[in-house]
């Protein structure tokens, strides 16, 4: 914790280094139309990706009506109050060129990389890291990953190299990592860099040293592996850089208290819970400026879920429960995605909650919603459940469904990347190569 | 007279292979590029504690090493590296351990040095004594110095000369030559690229030791002793009646049963109020005690632990096996009578437990894993575009019991290559429940457990132990997981026929581990590094 005295002492060792805020932060401090700040910084546009296992039910999801115009069913109901907000995804597919569909391990990770995975190794570069390294540098961490299921396992962002981003699962962790004692306030009364942090950005640099001496032992693919290390190792030193500037005031930033502990495994009732304990910290580190991209996974591919007091899992449920011939869909296994789709609601609630001048935090947002099948009854990688939420700060145009045809899912990621500013002119590998973002959704 | 010749050649074969450094009667091997493994949590906990002593704190979260397909997570540490949100929780732990060494409690025991005007020479020779255990192998003088004047640095901006010190200690353990254990190799007298003697200390540390390497096994390193048969042997026997080694054993079975799934795993409270924290504690410390009794102090048959009678109890694990345990806390020592329902691994809570679904069994789970855990033999993975619903009409009233079911499962052709294979073993263990408790019959229908394991009959859970006892895989594969241990990534293809013939010694030897782990210590095959032409830059 920060005590006060140390603090003071450290103000004085660095003499003249403190800043004073004397004013309280109003809404003057914005331009006029409230999308910068005053002093010129625009409100910046923030990303993520939120995944949820296990697809829809055929007939109760996907829109029967395209654009702006588009029908609710059953499974969607939840996003219903935020519907000019959310673009829906149909018909966009994970193409195999002849590589096996691994079973809820070939969706994800082929939409994220843009390569349907030849072994059962994350295949590549995920479009989630390739947006943080574009906007994420100005935050103090370029990203934060998170599993609402107690799954430690559970990311798909990847960089490469067999190295996944590990997911945070308990919501207190989380917030001690974002808001612990290292949390600078952007709206604190006065700031001083830390010495503390000073000291420890500067011995960094003896490790980055070792560089080439180590290069020299490996061989190429273990050099890629050292490689990683170092770019972790440089992003913790630009994290250092963060906090050592002071902050701009940010209005919308108003921190909140510790979250309880939480036992969270795999029950439905915990898991969204916990997800959205995640997700209120989440909004309020963007909000911050703390981080600008993020990647939740509120379940797993292969869903653990479960319901108390009954013996079979969600993803069990999928594959073994019977279509009830009168009603046409598996009735317990669609109560689960309901269930997703009403935390996805939350999700997108809590965003928009938050004012940041005359727009939220959701709209200088894209959210990217994904699954990693159709229909996990017989694990369909084509016409992957896909949904836009937010507007990237007005760069996209929201409210619509739309229907790809059987064009490659990398088209969606493409037009993410470049909505929020991410320098990619193509992504993707064999057939799901692409160059054409989808243009008619660019504001 | 020709039987008599063979016994006599295996005997000669026998003293030959490892017992003494004349000729080479192991069968070659090619073995890895210089390679980089990334400790594990339990290896960096066991290094810092080694270091530093057994108060200094490790706080933190470690990312998760993906166990590869059908491979253990020792392997995995050879494939991964550090993501940003992970090297931030390493480089915060690096400092809290490096904070506590240099705290008034600690330092002492660390350092003599204090500010004034001898202080650099000190604190660089402070650096060059932590950096060879910390790094395991000497620090050249420039590098001790650059420690030395980070330290000198960081005390300027920090204001305090230990916290100096203590900030440049933790750039040393954050480190990648801290947190990797990374291949140095150079050229032997006679010219062929080898693992340089400290790394070879690191090798055998690790996989003994599950550590760091200590004092004894660098001073040995110093020596060159390594690079002898004989002074190898020394090092590695010495290691081996260490009380160091049931770490080691500890790690490499919970990594081979994936014990370590067990932290994650959860059961529906409703079904099995049984199942309480307590008893997911204990649950892989019975699995563990079972063991190293077994293969440590009894020095026992490996193949026996499917066969074994003899476990350990707690009082919350009686509540399952339906046990009474008088005694309130702690263990205690159990055997199972010799008629019931229960011998062996298979048998035990953790194995059933582990494998089978949060609210009830699986007969294919377990099925699965004895296929792929113990036997070795992976199950390939299901196709993509399997359509359940043929076989699973609910309506049908008939298929009250796992066996009912799996068997329709398997009447699809599609199906049934695979399931075959998992579900007749699997289902040698339907008595017991998702978590492990014993019953006899389900919905009110008798279970039946009987089958065959590659053409050996059973008629319960029990005599399925038996099976895998003698079914020539297990023993194969408990060689081909050690050995993957050891070297903490996958055997190759050119080390099949090495493997084979310690697979023969393994027999020869009573299947004992200890043994084996020494067969494998002493190898050359263990330390073997393929040349690779821009890795090697000669002698340091």
């Amino acid at each position: 914790m920060k005590s006060l005295p140390r603090r003071n002492a450290l103000r004085g060792l660095l003499g003249g280094g403190a800043v004073t805020v004397a004013l309280p932060l109003l809404d003057c401090f914005l331009n006029g139309n409230g999308t910068a700040l005053a002093a010129g910084a625009p409100i910046p546009v923030r990303f993520g990706t939120w995944f949820w296992g296990l697809g829809v039910t055929p007939g109760r999801w996907k829109p029967t009506k395209g654009g702006t115009d588009y029908d609710i069913l059953p499974e969607l109901k939840p996003i219903e109050p935020f519907k000019k907000k959310i673009t829906v995804f149909s018909g966009f597919d994970v193409m195999l060129d002849g590589k096996p569909n691994f079973p809820h391990q070939t969706g994800g990770p082929g939409f994220r990389t843009g390569i349907a995975p030849p072994t059962l190794a994350y295949p590549g570069v995920s479009f989630d890291t390739m947006i943080a390294d574009a906007i994420g540098t100005r935050s103090r961490f370029r990203s934060l990953e998170l599993s609402a299921i107690a799954d430690s396992a559970n990311s798909l962002s990847g960089r490469g190299a067999g190295q996944m981003n590990p997911s945070e699962t308990s919501a207190l962790s989380f917030y001690a990592r974002v808001f612990g004692p290292d949390f600078k306030d952007p709206n604190g009364a006065d700031f001083a860099p830390d010495p503390a942090i000073m000291a420890r950005k500067s011995v960094l640099s003896a490790i980055t040293d070792q560089r080439k001496d180590l290069e020299k032992q490996l061989g190429t693919g273990d050099r890629a592996r050292l490689d990683q290390y170092f770019t972790s190792l440089r992003q913790l030193e630009s994290q250092f850089a963060m906090q050592l500037q002071k902050p701009e005031p940010l209005l919308a930033c108003k921190p909140v208290g510790a979250p309880g502990e939480l036992e969270v495994g795999h029950e439905v009732e915990k898991v969204a819970q916990n997800h959205e304990m995640m997700a209120r910290i989440l909004a309020m580190a963007m909000a911050c400026n703390q981080t600008r991209v993020f990647n939740m996974h509120i379940n797993n591919s292969a869903s653990s879920l479960t319901r108390r007091g009954t013996t079979t899992s969600h993803h069990q449920l999928t594959h073994d429960e019977q279509i009830d011939e009168k009603l046409g869909y598996q009735p317990m296994a669609t109560e689960f995605i309901k269930d997703l789709m009403q935390q996805w609601g939350t999700f997108v609630r809590i965003l928009d909650e938050i004012r940041e001048g005359d727009r939220t935090l959701l709209d200088n947002t894209l959210v990217v919603a994904h699954s990693d099948t159709d229909f996990a009854k017989v694990h369909t990688i084509q016409n992957l459940p896909v949904m836009f939420a937010g507007a990237a700060g007005g760069r996209v145009k929201t409210g619509f469904h739309l229907d790809g045809k059987g064009d490659p899912v990398t088209r969606i990621a493409l037009t993410a990347m470049q909505a929020v500013g991410a320098d990619a002119e193509r992504f993707g590998s064999g057939s799901m190569e692409t160059k054409k973002p989808i243009t008619e959704l660019f504001a | 007279m020709f039987a008599i010749a063979a016994r006599r050649f295996t005997l000669v074969a026998l003293l030959a292979t490892g017992l003494c450094g004349c000729g080479n009667p192991e069968p070659a091997t090619t073995g890895a590029p210089a390679g980089m493994r990334r400790l594990t949590e339990e290896q960096y906990r066991n290094s810092i504690a080694d270091i530093f002593g057994p108060d200094v704190k490790v706080s933190g979260r470690f990312e998760p090493i993906l166990r590869p397909q059908h491979g253990l997570v020792a392997a995995g540490t050879s494939q991964i590296s550090v993501s940003p949100a992970g090297f931030e929780q390493y480089y915060t732990m690096a400092n809290t351990v490096a904070a506590q060494a240099m705290d008034e409690a600690h330092r002492a025991t660390m350092m003599t040095c204090a500010p004034g005007p001898e202080a650099d020479a000190c604190v660089t020779a402070f650096f060059k004594r932590v950096g060879l255990v910390i790094l395991r192998r000497p620090l050249t003088d420039a590098e001790a110095t650059a420690y030395a004047a980070a330290a000198n640095e960081s005390a300027k901006t920090a204001g305090d000369f230990y916290a100096g010190v203590a900030l440049s200690l933790g750039t040393m353990l954050a480190s990648p030559q801290f947190i990797f254990e990374i291949d140095r190799t150079e050229r032997g007298p006679d010219g062929v690229v080898r693992l340089d003697a400290y790394a070879k200390a690191s090798r055998l540390s690790f996989f003994l030791t599950n550590s760091t390497p200590d004092q004894a096994l660098l001073d040995a390193a110093a020596r060159g002793d390594l690079h002898e048969a004989k002074g190898l042997a020394k090092q590695v026997d010495r290691l081996l009646a260490s009380s160091r080694l049931e770490t080691s054993v500890r790690a490499f079975f919970t990594d081979m049963f994936g014990l370590d799934a067990t932290a994650e795993l959860v059961k529906d409270p409703v079904i099995y109020p049984s199942f309480v924290r307590a008893v997911k504690e204990d649950m892989p410390e019975q699995t563990l005690r079972t063991i190293t009794q077994h293969v440590l102090l009894d020095d026992g048959d490996y193949r026996d632990l499917f066969t074994t009678r003899r476990t350990f109890m707690t009082r919350p694990l009686g509540v399952i096996y339906g046990v009474p345990i008088a005694q309130a806390s702690g263990w205690v020592p159990y055997e199972f009578s010799r008629d019931g329902s229960r011998a062996g691994l298979l048998t035990m809570m953790n194995f059933l437990a582990l494998n089978s679904h949060d609210g009830r069994s699986s007969p294919t789970l377990r099925g699965k894993a004895l296929r792929e855990l113990v036997l070795c033999q992976p199950v390939p993975i299901p196709p993509g575009n399997v359509d359940f619903s043929l076989v699973q009409d609910t309506k049908n009233k008939e298929l009250k019991t796992a066996r009912d079911r799996v068997t329709a499962h398997r009447a699809e052709p599609t199906c049934a290559g695979c399931h075959k294979i998992m579900d007749p073993i699997g289902l040698g263990m339907e008595t017991f429940d998702g978590v492990g408790s014993f019953r006899d019959a389900e919905n009110g229908i008798s279970i039946d457990t009987s089958g065959d394991l590659d053409g050996v009959k059973f008629s319960n859970a029990v005599e399925l132990g038996k099976a895998v006892h003698d079914n020539p895989a297990t023993a194969a594969c408990l060689v081909n997981r050690m050995y993957e241990f050891a070297e903490r990534r996958p055997a190759l293809s050119g080390e099949k026929a090495w493997l084979d013939n310690l697979t023969r010694i393994f027999a020869a030897d009573g299947y004992r581990v200890r043994a084996l782990m020494r067969r494998i210590a002493v190898s050359e095959a263990f330390y073997k590094v393929q040349p690779e032409p821009n890795t090697v830059e000669g002698k340091r």
